[in-house]
């Protein structure tokens, strides 16, 4: 009964992200198609939280769907994309597609029926972290992470600042002319510094005094 | 899982009353149980929320806010409910009716969801989940959805401009509360919310909001900001957007939008209660007599006043402003307390010692 129950909620997840997954290919209006991508994202969260992956499935609905795809479906929505003219290259360009996709295929089919892994690396596939059970997850992945993967792990988050930094150069400009708020300076103003009292007698006008600050 | 359950069930305060006798259909209706007996005070709980939220701003005004409907106007907020369910559903000729219709419903059931993990008293939560605060932080982050859905499928310029600015404002700040959260962990040592409640046990003065008040003042404004409330209610902006997102919406499908967002604004009191103020733990000793959920909903109760007093205080925000604040401000300053508590406690030697 309760082995049925947990393959019962695996068929589920699992089948929404496939499910999902095709959708996003399919679907024909783009925001559909970032909407079904979302689903297929957190379904996969729910398999990870299914094989006991709390801390990746959480770190996914955070990092992925609360971020990643929330920027996504930004930009699909407000680029106006007619798919009409996107499709008309389809024929064109469907060899290469069909090539990349089988050539995708047989790699994971040789991975899965005709891959042999060494001695030592198959007890490690077995159990990846030999940690007892009653650490939780997210103990288990620190103390890997930031021990034997140290230096891995500091360089991606090196390549991953890079990375931001340079699209932040490529995509600023310095605009000349722009009358940008400084707050500092607004609060530090004073009424002396922004206007004087004038009596003026009548008829007569007045001559501005030279402008401050 | 199931079978950790199971055995996990059986321990907590819901099993107690039915013994340990363990079929799957009992635990199914046991949960459902469970679910019930938090979702229900919590939707009472938002409708005298709603009326005490608009009686705490007429006061601020010396007005008398709503006095009508049942005395002192108590059931004003079922008035207003029983008058949206008799109104009619209105879509409008262009929108994208399946996502206009389901963006209410997501965002409503989002707000309900995060409520799985809050405990209300020792081993008194639906899930005690090992990362239950990146769970409240990940659900949380769900919840930009559902406006920008609406937004998006209401094909109007309004509810268009309002979803974007609320993306882009949820998601600016929730990188503040996550270095936030980070602070409280270090000194918790746990993801877990009953973990980082009983690191508060004891008196007032051993709760996370004395070492760490210049962070849980990050986390309120934040926290403002997350559940688009005044000063930071840009996106429902009435004199420019008229009500942003929510503006194609009427009778039920508005409710689920107005419940979701002050169950949201109820999760984060909790949220704060729980990280600063020591959850259900009472401030001296000598008060332990009184439950746990009663201090938790007191906590809550101040956690609410003050997003009330906020809103009848502070101006509106202008949208450049909150996004400066949340970039150039909140971010640079929680990452730098990051550094310093993290600092502190590993060379002050006060790290928490359960590993």
């Amino acid at each position: 009964m309760e082995l049925a129950l947990t393959d019962i909620i695996f068929y589920l997840f699992a089948g929404t992200t496939l499910a999902s997954g095709m959708l996003v290919i399919s679907a024909r209006n783009p925001v559909h198609s970032v909407l079904w991508l979302i689903l297929a994202f957190f379904s996969a969260a729910g398999l990870f939280v299914l094989m006991g992956a709390e801390f990746l499935a959480m770190l996914l609905v955070v990092v992925y769907v609360g971020a990643v795809a929330v920027l996504f479906l930004f930009v699909v929505m407000m680029l106006d994309i007619s798919f009409t003219e996107l499709r008309q290259g389809m024929m064109q360009h469907m060899p290469l597609g069909v090539l990349i996709g089988l050539i995708l295929l047989v790699e994971l089919a040789t991975l899965a029926f005709a891959w042999n892994f060494g001695d030592d690396v198959a007890k490690n596939a077995a159990s990846p972290a030999p940690i007892d059970a009653g650490v939780t997850n997210t103990e288990a992945l620190g103390a890997l992470l930031y021990t034997d993967y140290i230096f891995i792990f500091q360089t991606a988050g090196l390549i991953l600042l890079v990375a931001m930094i340079g699209a932040i150069v490529l995509t600023h400009r310095d605009r000349t002319g722009v009358r940008r708020q400084n707050i500092s300076a607004q609060v530090r103003r004073k009424p002396d510094d922004a206007f004087d009292l004038v009596d003026v007698e009548t008829g007569q006008g007045v001559t501005l005094p030279p402008k401050k600050g | 899982m199931v079978e950790a359950f199971f055995e996990w069930f059986p321990t907590t305060w819901l099993g107690l009353f039915f013994g340990i006798e363990q079929t799957a259909v009992f635990y199914f209706f046991a949960i459902v149980l469970m679910i019930l007996a938090v979702v229900l005070p919590l939707l009472i709980a938002v409708a005298f929320t709603v009326y005490f939220d608009r009686k705490i701003w007429a006061a601020v005004q010396m007005r008398r806010g709503p006095n009508v409907v049942g005395p002192f106007g108590l059931l004003q907020s079922f008035a207003d409910g029983l008058k949206l369910f008799l109104k009619e559903t209105i879509i409008p000729a262009g929108a994208n009716k399946v996502i206009f219709l389901i963006a209410p419903m997501i965002t409503f059931t989002l707000a309900l969801v995060s409520w799985a993990v809050i405990p209300f008293d020792e081993g008194m939560a639906i899930a005690d989940l090992n990362v239950g605060i990146l769970y409240v932080l990940a659900i949380s982050s769900l919840g930009v959805y559902g406006i920008i859905m609406s937004g998006w499928a209401s094909n109007s310029r309004y509810a268009f401009l309002g979803a974007l600015r609320s993306a882009a404002q949820m998601v600016s700040y929730e990188v503040s509360i996550g270095f936030v959260l980070v602070c409280v962990l270090i000194a918790a040592g746990s993801l877990n919310l009953s973990d980082i409640v009983d690191a508060q046990a004891g008196s007032v003065l051993n709760w996370y909001f004395i070492p760490f008040f210049p962070i849980y003042i990050i986390f309120f404004i934040s926290a403002l900001a997350e559940t688009n409330r005044p000063p930071f209610d840009l996106p429902e902006a009435e004199a420019e957007l008229v009500a942003g997102y929510q503006v194609e919406y009427s009778s039920m499908a508005f409710a689920l939008f107005f419940l979701g967002e002050y169950a949201n604004i109820l999760l984060m009191s909790a949220v704060m209660a729980i990280l600063f103020f020591g959850g259900w733990h009472s401030p001296f000793p000598f008060l332990d007599f009184i439950p746990g959920f009663i201090w938790l909903f007191i906590k809550i109760a101040f956690g609410f006043w003050l997003f009330a007093m906020v809103k009848a205080f502070v101006p509106r925000y202008r949208y450049d402003q909150l996004m400066r604040l949340g970039w150039k401000v909140f971010l640079p300053l929680s990452l730098f307390f990051v550094v310093f508590y993290a600092a502190i406690y590993v060379y002050g030697g006060f790290l928490p010692t359960n590993s």
